[in-house]
């Protein structure tokens, strides 16, 4: 009885709250029956989900194009390259997210009254930046360029990064649905009118853009093991910027789930095609994205209201025919 | 009691004067138009007002405190809201949170969600958009885009509202409406200053004219003696009375 009612006053929670229970309890449990191949494929997709929900978190929202995400993720890979013999692998996680959270704010501080293009070259330029000062700071400190990282069992990144990622993921859930993300749209929508309805907008921008860098960094110094061996252009590739850029593209940026398919779909064929495929991947993926761009310009997530809407239009189309009838019967 | 209040306010563009010397003054409860041939610095003095460009020189007053340095959004929650020339609605989303954005941001105090929620219905239902609450707000008319606008600077709760050519571009019965809609927002006890190039409304409604060119105050008085200044005549309301007939 009490059952009952709760089902159908909670409906859409428990529609939507089952299933990713199980996705959850899936993602879990895998390292139990999973192996290692796969706990690893699942690491680097759950990477790639942090990345491109906090990207699109701040981009996709308030249109303003960072190409940031490998300057703040390098930080957090050189985060555990620093500090991984002095501190415990846990306490170097939060450290690594706030010092790109920090980087992100004096960053933002300086460029975010920039806009459109301009903006979008100096989050470049950032990233080429970061490379070259931790290059420098590492060779002061070091006496050489590039390390090798301390190995950790495949199990506890995987259960690391699954915590990171679900915590990224509540976080922007709510981010977005509160008044910050409705500044951030807001911002996304029309700048000026904005600032003059009372939205502080750079106030706005600034936190943001740092808080999606502190994911970005939390994600950094997660997957800094799994790489055994780090130097400034491995930790600051640019495809760190481009492929969470790419992925919510084809999710979908409209939807909060769109960025995770995104993420996802691209994750698992990037390990698995890149392989198979080394020459072939980079042009297949090009392709696919040509053509999520030119017809599904909301993405993968833009399909659900568009077969909704036709599916709904076809549904009515019936009823209609059926009413018809029923007309013409009379 | 004087609401705004602008003192030799002067906005130079390189070595241009966009505005010049203007001295002004608003009283509460006032609908006053600001009219003037295109170029005059109609626009560029709103501006002004609302924090967009900074001045050159001079003061502004809203409530007696001076509004230098301070930012849009800063002006607004001290209460003086206003819509824009080319239509800035927020494209990306639906009419209702539009408004809600004035709700949530344009008041000093932090509003709960409820109190804006409220608010939101109440802003939409005073401009007649209650219907299309959940429509995206660029599949509507111009027309209705500025009703969106309207709404969401009255969702701010301002005690001033600048209106920038709020009927340009609307058929004559969207006017008579737009007329009524303004009056209608003065007699909540809004004070309002309205940029108008339609000649009708800014007689029909306003107490209180003033007339710029080139930048410079030429003339301001009730409308009987701005429809008989001669200069006003020679630079602005003699043009339209020709191509009126």
């Amino acid at each position: 009885m009490d059952i009952t009612r709760f089902i159908s006053t909670h409906r859409k929670l428990l529609l939507v709250g089952f299933p990713l229970l199980i996705i959850l309890v899936f993602l879990a449990t895998l390292p139990l029956y999973g192996g290692v191949y796969y706990t690893r494929l699942l690491t680097t997709i759950l990477m790639y989900v942090v990345l491109s929900v906090s990207w699109a978190m701040f981009s996709g929202s308030t249109g303003y194009m960072s190409l940031a995400p490998a300057a703040f993720f390098g930080v957090g890979i050189y985060t555990t390259g620093f500090l991984q013999n002095t501190l415990p692998f846990p306490v170097i996680i939060p450290i690594g997210g706030l010092l790109s959270f920090m980087l992100a704010l004096l960053v933002g501080m300086v460029t975010l009254r920039l806009r459109g293009i301009y903006f979008t070259i100096f989050t470049f330029g950032l990233v080429v930046f970061m490379s070259e000062v931790v290059a420098a700071l590492e060779s002061e400190l070091f006496g050489r360029v590039g390390q090798h990282i301390n190995q950790l069992p495949g199990e506890t990144i995987f259960y690391a990064m699954l915590v990171t990622a679900v915590a990224t993921l509540l976080a922007i859930y709510f981010i977005r649905r509160s008044r910050l993300g409705l500044a951030m749209l807001s911002i996304g929508g029309n700048e000026e009118a904005a600032a003059h309805m009372g939205v502080n907008t750079t106030r706005m921008k600034v936190l943001t853009f740092a808080i999606s860098a502190f994911f970005m960094g939390l994600a950094g110094v997660i997957m800094a093991p799994v790489k055994v061996y780090i130097d400034p252009r491995i930790a600051f590739s640019l495809s760190y910027s481009f492929m969470p850029i790419l992925m919510s593209i084809f999710g979908g940026m409209g939807q909060f789930y769109g960025p995770v398919v995104g993420a996802a779909v691209f994750g698992y064929l990037e390990k698995t095609l890149r392989g198979q495929f080394s020459t072939y991947f980079m042009l297949g993926f090009g392709i696919i994205l040509v053509v999520v761009i030119l017809f599904l310009p909301n993405g993968i997530a833009g399909l659900v209201p568009m077969l909704q809407g036709k599916l709904s239009g076809v549904i009515a189309k019936l009823r209609k025919g059926g009413k018809a009838e029923q007309h013409a019967n009379t | 009691m004087r609401i705004l209040e602008g003192q030799s306010v002067t906005k130079y563009f390189g070595g241009l004067a966009a505005v010049s010397k203007v001295d002004f003054h608003v009283d509460q409860g006032e609908i006053v138009g600001l009219i003037g041939p295109n170029g005059a610095g109609k626009t560029t003095l709103f501006n002004l007002i609302s924090g967009a460009l900074p001045l050159s020189s001079g003061e502004i007053r809203f409530k007696g405190q001076k509004l230098h340095g301070l930012k849009p959004h800063q002006i607004c929650k001290m209460g003086l809201s206003r819509t824009f020339q080319e239509t800035k609605v927020f494209s990306n989303m639906p009419v209702l949170q539009n408004v809600l954005v004035g709700a949530f941001f344009g008041s000093p105090n932090r509003v709960s969600g409820a109190d804006a929620a409220g608010e939101v219905t109440q802003a939409l239902e005073f401009v007649g958009l209650s219907a299309m609450s959940a429509t995206p707000v660029i599949d509507l008319t111009l027309v209705d885009q500025k009703r969106v606008e309207v709404a969401r600077a009255l969702a701010t709760k301002p005690e001033l509202l600048l209106l920038d050519e709020l009927m340009a571009g609307l058929n004559l019965t969207e006017i008579s409406e737009a007329m009524e809609l303004v009056t209608k927002i003065r007699d909540t006890g809004i004070t309002i200053f309205m940029v108008e190039h339609v000649m009708k409304a800014i007689m029909g409604i306003c107490g209180r004219i003033m007339v710029l060119h080139h930048g410079e105050q030429i003339a301001e008085g009730t409308c009987q003696e701005i429809a008989c200044n001669k200069t006003v005549i020679d630079v602005y309301l003699g043009e339209e009375a020709h191509a009126g007939s």
